[in-house]
């Protein structure tokens, strides 16, 4: 897995607080997604800006269970005097709602991210691991590598498992958005969702546009997570499962 | 800071003679719960304001759960409830009890007698939507004030006709968005969300602003409120986030 040709010299291993952090996350971030579309279940449709709910126009309704375009709204009235005042309606449909626990699976699952995240994020930072394994250097990026990297993987010409943290450029890029990028975009968006958070740290959501583009974010930024998980999970089976699985777990 | 997070999540293992702490029947989540409510307490500022807009963001808001205590359509229609709306809760009263020095009862009028307070606040329902009204009302710490709240009290409790016991802690209680609401969008608050009062709790979500008070009960130990609370109904107690 290295675009410079061969392992590097002196085999180094994951390191036993990387392969901790690592599969700590992993159980977390699956916990994470699966509570996370249940919660979502519950109101499948996502808005940009302060607020949206069912009487106001959804950026995007998702087709995700019976609360997708429910009935049992009644006549709806208007709280003023206006043309086009904001309106009020009652619901009569029983809409499915498991938000009990999964949004307490939810949170707790969430301190098993944000705890070892945190840990991951300043010890990569001070032993190094980041320097020497994850961040690409710029001689990467010269003569089209990164280009060869990616017309590689798209033809899944994936190279054999070195038993360690020995990344191509195409990998080093991946690792660092998601590491850097996405997790804690989808932890922000996440904080950023909370009326407590948000009332002591009012940037949290101004930053998004609103409560309601955080969640939207925070749905499309999950989306992007799973995929990556998807696609690292191929990449580690074809790059050589058992190896891979023991340098990450009981090293060589 | 660590300290108190530690502190609390520890408590989580101790058996309260006297509780502070929501319980958690040995459930897992509950204990996430709680830990998620001793962080908020330990890291954020329990004073701060949750964002207050201008009339032009109010926005059309729906009305779920109950939204006529008293129809006998529901499951459990209150004939209370419809009695006083009947009567146009001309006879309605909040009892204000438990461990305060004069405890009262306070009709609709009298509650409007209070100093005011009109607040244009977000709700965030737990189902993920949200939604911006103005609310009038007068602040829990008047009334609490007024009653003569003990040194003692650590929570406040109330309760609904349509079945539902809740509670706060103090930060919350004596919160100045914390307000028992009769007014919405500039008339009565209507019935579908809420007549005559209901509580607004403004950092937390909607479940916990909770419509149709009928009484409070001030207390100096966790009250989970049983069958008809949250916790035992499968939801966290605290709803910050």
């Amino acid at each position: 897995m290295n675009s410079l040709g061969g392992k590097e010299a002196g085999v180094s291993q994951h390191a036993a607080w990387v392969k901790l952090a690592h599969w700590i996350v992993t159980v977390s971030f699956f916990a994470l997604a699966f509570s996370g579309v249940i919660v979502l279940m519950a109101h499948p449709r996502l808005y940009w800006g302060e607020t949206g709910n069912n009487l106001t126009p959804a950026l995007l309704e998702l087709p995700l269970g019976r609360n997708h375009h429910h009935p049992g709204w009644e006549q709806p009235t208007a709280f003023f005097a206006q043309e086009g005042s904001p309106v009020t309606a009652n619901r009569n449909f029983e809409i499915f709602n498991e938000n009990g626990w999964a949004r307490s699976l939810h949170f707790l699952a969430a301190w098993f991210l944000v705890a070892p995240g945190a840990v991951y994020l300043f010890a990569g930072l001070f032993s190094g691991h980041f320097r020497r394994h994850l961040w690409p250097r710029s001689r990467e990026f010269a003569r089209g590598l990164l280009r060869q990297d990616l017309w590689d993987h798209l033809r899944l010409r994936i190279a054999a498992a070195t038993g360690g943290p020995h990344y191509g450029v195409l990998q080093k890029c991946t690792y660092c958005s998601v590491v850097f990028g996405a997790l804690p975009l989808a932890v922000v968006t996440g904080l950023a969702m909370s009326p407590a958070i948000t009332a002591s740290y009012p940037f949290l959501s101004g930053m998004f546009g609103g409560v309601q583009s955080a969640r939207t974010i925070h749905f499309f930024i999950s989306l992007l997570l799973v995929l990556f998980v998807l696609v690292h999970a191929i990449m580690v089976v074809k790059s050589g499962f058992r190896r891979q699985m023991r340098a990450m777990t009981m090293g060589e | 800071m660590l300290l108190t997070t530690a502190g609390s999540a520890a408590a989580l293992f101790l058996p309260a003679c006297s509780r502070k702490l929501p319980p958690t029947y040995g459930n897992l989540l509950r204990m996430g719960d709680t830990l998620t409510y001793a962080a908020h307490r330990a890291l954020l500022n329990g004073k701060a304001l949750a964002k207050e807009y201008t009339r032009a963001d109010i926005t059309s808001f729906p009305a779920i759960g109950t939204v006529d205590p008293g129809d006998p359509k529901n499951k459990k229609p209150s004939p209370i409830y419809r009695q006083l709306q009947s009567g146009r809760f001309a006879d309605w009263r909040l009892t204000v009890e438990g461990l305060v020095a004069r405890p009262g009862s306070y009709s609709l009028a009298d509650l409007k007698s209070f100093p005011s307070r009109t607040q244009i606040t977000r709700q965030s329902c737990e189902e993920g939507w949200s939604a911006i009204a103005e609310w009038t009302g007068v602040p829990l710490s008047l009334v609490l004030d007024a009653v003569g709240m003990l040194p003692s009290a650590r929570f406040v409790s109330y309760y609904s006709y349509d079945d539902w016991a809740d509670s706060i802690d103090l930060i919350d209680a004596l919160h100045p968005q914390t307000m028992l609401a009769y007014g919405m969008n500039g008339k009565d608050l209507p019935i579908p969300h809420g007549a005559p009062v209901r509580m607004r709790v403004e950092t937390q979500l909607g479940y916990r602003s909770v419509k149709y008070l009928e009484r409070i009960v001030v207390k100096d130990d966790f009250d989970d409120g049983g069958e008809k609370g949250n916790i035992q109904q499968g939801w966290s107690w605290y709803a910050g986030i």
